[in-house]
């Protein structure tokens, strides 16, 4: 649907519209305390009210927006820029004892459950956006690896393949002209989706402490910050959670309505 | 009184006419061949029959079966009479049944839908019905999965499937299109004696005049939406009116003439080729099995000499043509093309004196790129590729020579229709002015119509630029026309070869003469009548 991809990009751009505003203005200093203004609700001074040490909520979800956004983008980067070769080079060698040890060591990774080891290496090497953007970053290595595999697959079977090989290409040339822009569309919609889920890891990561550290503020640490005070102070939890739950939605819709929207059965009309 | 009859049917899709004043009737017992080119709308009026209409057509006219309009049937009136009272038969059998279930369940599945008989009785009727169309229980049990079955038996399914409810119509959408001559005969023979048997009317849409000319009692003619002409078989074959009639009843047994191949000097040599593919392991620590696609093949194919390679699907001739192509290894013997063997780390030099041109003339391209680069990509091969300018001259020249204007370099390849692709496919091929081109199935996929100035295309080619080319095709009356000397291939060997010609009028081998016969034939009586 169309209208999924105009909702779902609108709730995208207006997120990543104010972490980029952050980097320029705020309406207040979002580290700045103003302990005798704590806990306000929202008002005309502070839009979004204030939290126990009186720092002003808006800004904070806004410079958050940056954590957010850089942590989960990094980590799509990371899984794209190396789970997508993997995914090429298993679909080109597919049977081979290459295709096996890609696919298998995918598989050993999946086969963990992701924000636990997450938790184990943010504790080893110690909390930080930089430990969590590779946790996540990851994860999403064999999510990338499969779907390319997958669609790379049915795609070497045909004839223009066939046709390519036959004027002397190589599987790397191949891929890289031939497979990766005929499957382009279904990364850049698993792309959106993988966006939207690390937002929702760092969110948890932050939330139990192995995110961003303080002063860097994070949606999922406002959200742990505000759970000793949420019978007196909802707006505190419920500021931030709206947050990612826009986001998310946001990115989920994009994703749906990018899909609908580069498929090319519906797209291409053919004579 | 006839059991279907279309009255002044006419049909569009968001305002474009699809089709416009068809009429023709079905009696019980009578097989009426609708036919004509891709888009003449005789597939069309099939799907008005079944009701299987998109959505948005808007029909108007009278089909009536039996009496009863279906164009007035509610979609509940129609499912019940789908199955029951019309059969149809799809055009390819591999995607006609659902590979995750049996041929029984595929079977009974229509009985039991239409709560003709208990499911017990159900079962027997549906072995009974595959017993009919030639599928025996002991051979062929109900609890057999599609792809245990080779085409023409998957086919039969189909067939087992449109009568098992004894339906008054079948209507027979291109059903031996996809299959090989032999196959094709056979399943030809099976309708014809069931509509005989069951007293059933018969649709059936083909594009080939040749494949129901001798069995066909009518034959209609369609032409953009139209019905052009339509009489019994005899009278139209000998005394056809339309122009068109007789462009497509000579398109089906067109014949071209190929300037004579200069003295033999040998060009490809395969010397006893072997082709195995590894069968899956039976059992984790038995070595996997062997099947041997290609045994000792060997032949010699000569500069300048047009060599075809007939045989039917499965025994060997797509896999023969890899391994000429480099693309796969041999497991024994040699190919030698130019004295160099071919191999798959062959290097650029040698693989640039081979092109291919494929039967799909919708999977050969990548969608994403434009004419130009489609048709370019053979330049990879050489160490210096014309540039700017003379890039330029040379995909024009090459789109002019394969019937086409310099101005489609820029087109994509959906905005072309399959014979225009094919002449695509054949540009590429053709650029680098390789020694030796191989068409898989060239034409195999294209009407017969589109197929005959393909044909003529390719006669042309051999002129200007005095083409060598392996034809490999499971149509013996276009092998017939355009090689010069022809191999044929039975189960991985070549059983005979020999001048075209020779071998096609005095075959040896009783292979060859089995292919030869089923071979579906224009008859001879109308010959002068297309000349003149």
């Amino acid at each position: 649907m169309i209208r999924n991809l105009i909702i779902g990009a609108t709730l995208s751009s207006l997120v990543l519209l104010a972490a980029l505003v952050s980097f320029v203005w705020t309406p207040f200093d979002h580290t700045a305390m103003d302990i005798p203004a704590k806990l306000q609700t929202p008002n005309t001074d502070h839009w979004l009210g204030t939290d126990h040490f009186g720092r002003d909520i808006f800004s904070m979800v806004m410079v958050g927006a940056r954590t957010s956004i850089a942590v989960a983008l990094v980590a799509v980067g990371i899984g794209m820029s190396i789970g997508i070769p993997l995914g090429l080079t298993a679909a080109a060698r597919s049977g081979s004892w290459l295709d096996e040890l890609i696919m298998r060591g995918n598989d050993l990774v999946f086969a963990f459950p992701s924000l636990v080891i997450a938790i184990l290496i943010t504790a080893i090497f110690g909390a930080g956006a930089v430990n969590a953007i590779i946790a996540i970053g990851i994860f999403n290595i064999p999510v990338f690896a499969r779907i390319t595999r997958g669609a790379s697959l049915s795609l070497w079977q045909r004839e223009f393949i066939l046709a390519a090989r036959v004027s002397g290409k190589g599987a790397a040339r191949i891929s890289a002209e031939h497979i990766l822009p005929n499957i382009a569309n279904l990364l850049i919609v698993q792309g959106t989706i993988q966006f939207s889920l690390g937002i929702l890891a760092e969110a948890g990561l932050s939330y139990v402490g192995l995110g961003a550290q303080p002063p860097t503020p994070s949606w999922g640490r406002m959200l742990a910050d505000a759970q000793t005070m949420v019978s007196f102070a909802p707006h505190l939890a419920l500021i931030p959670g709206s947050a990612i739950i826009v986001t998310v939605l946001g990115l989920n819709l994009m994703g749906d309505g990018l899909r609908d929207w580069l498929d090319p059965k519906l797209r291409v009309t053919r004579t | 009184m006839s059991l279907l009859d279309i009255q002044n049917l006419s049909m569009s899709i968001v305002g474009v006419p699809i089709l416009q004043h068809v009429s023709l009737s079905v009696a019980p017992g009578e097989i009426v061949a609708v036919t004509g080119e891709s888009g003449s709308g005789k597939s069309m009026t099939a799907l008005a029959v079944m009701q299987l209409l998109p959505d948005i057509a808007q029909a108007s006219g009278t089909v009536s079966l039996g009496g009863t309009n279906i164009l007035d049937q509610s979609e509940a009136q129609m499912c019940a009479l789908r199955g029951a009272s019309i059969g149809m038969v799809f055009q390819e059998p591999m995607t006609a049944l659902n590979p995750v279930q049996t041929i029984g369940d595929q079977v009974m599945e229509t009985i039991l839908i239409h709560k003709a008989m208990p499911k017990a009785k159900a079962r027997q009727h549906a072995q009974d019905v595959l017993e009919r169309v030639g599928l025996p229980a002991d051979r062929f049990p109900l609890s057999r999965f599609p792809h245990e079955l080779s085409g023409g038996q998957r086919q039969r399914v189909v067939i087992a499937m449109a009568i098992a409810l004894r339906p008054k119509l079948l209507i027979a959408d291109e059903p031996t299109t996809a299959l090989d001559v032999t196959t094709q005969a056979q399943i030809l023979a099976l309708l014809k004696d069931l509509v005989q048997d069951y007293d059933m009317g018969l649709l059936m849409i083909t594009h080939d005049l040749a494949v129901v000319a001798d069995l066909a009692d009518k034959i209609v003619v369609m032409r953009r939406g139209k019905v052009i002409e339509a009489g019994p078989t005899q009278d139209l074959l000998t005394n056809m009116q339309q122009p068109y009639t007789r462009m497509l009843f000579a398109a089906s047994n067109h014949q071209v003439t190929l300037p004579p191949p200069p003295k033999p000097k040998p060009l490809l040599q395969v010397k006893d080729a072997v082709r195995d593919y590894a069968l899956p392991r039976t059992s984790l620590f038995a070595a996997p099995g062997h099947y041997r696609a290609v045994k000792q093949v060997s032949f010699t194919l000569n500069r300048g000499e047009r060599l075809g390679l007939v045989g039917e699907s499965g025994c060997g001739k797509s896999t023969l043509t890899r391994a000429i192509l480099g693309l796969e290894p041999l497991q024994g013997g040699q190919i030698l093309l130019d004295g160099q063997p071919v191999t798959p780390t062959q290097g650029a030099d040698l693989q640039r004196k081979m092109q291919v041109v494929f039967q799909d003339p919708f999977g050969s391209f990548n969608p994403r790129h434009r004419v130009d680069r489609l048709i370019t990509e053979p330049f990879y091969l050489l160490t210096d590729p014309p540039k700017g300018r003379a890039r330029q001259n040379l995909i024009a020249e090459t789109l002019i020579a394969v019937g086409l204007s310099p101005n489609d370099a820029t087109k994509y390849i959906h905005q072309f229709s399959g014979g225009q692709r094919q002449r695509i496919a054949i540009a590429r091929a053709l650029i680098t002015r390789p020694e030796l081109i191989l068409f898989d199935e060239a034409v195999s996929a294209l009407d017969v119509s589109v197929r005959a100035q393909i044909l003529d295309l390719l006669a042309e080619l051999c002129e200007s630029y005095a083409l060598t080319y392996l034809f490999i095709s499971h149509d013996l009356n276009v092998v017939r026309t355009i090689t010069d000397r022809v191999l044929v291939m039975k189960a991985g060997e070549i059983v005979e070869q020999g001048a075209t010609e020779t071998v096609f009028s005095t075959p040896q081998h009783p292979y060859t003469q089995s292919l030869l016969a089923a071979a579906p034939k224009l008859p001879e009586l109308s010959k002068g009548v297309i000349t003149a």
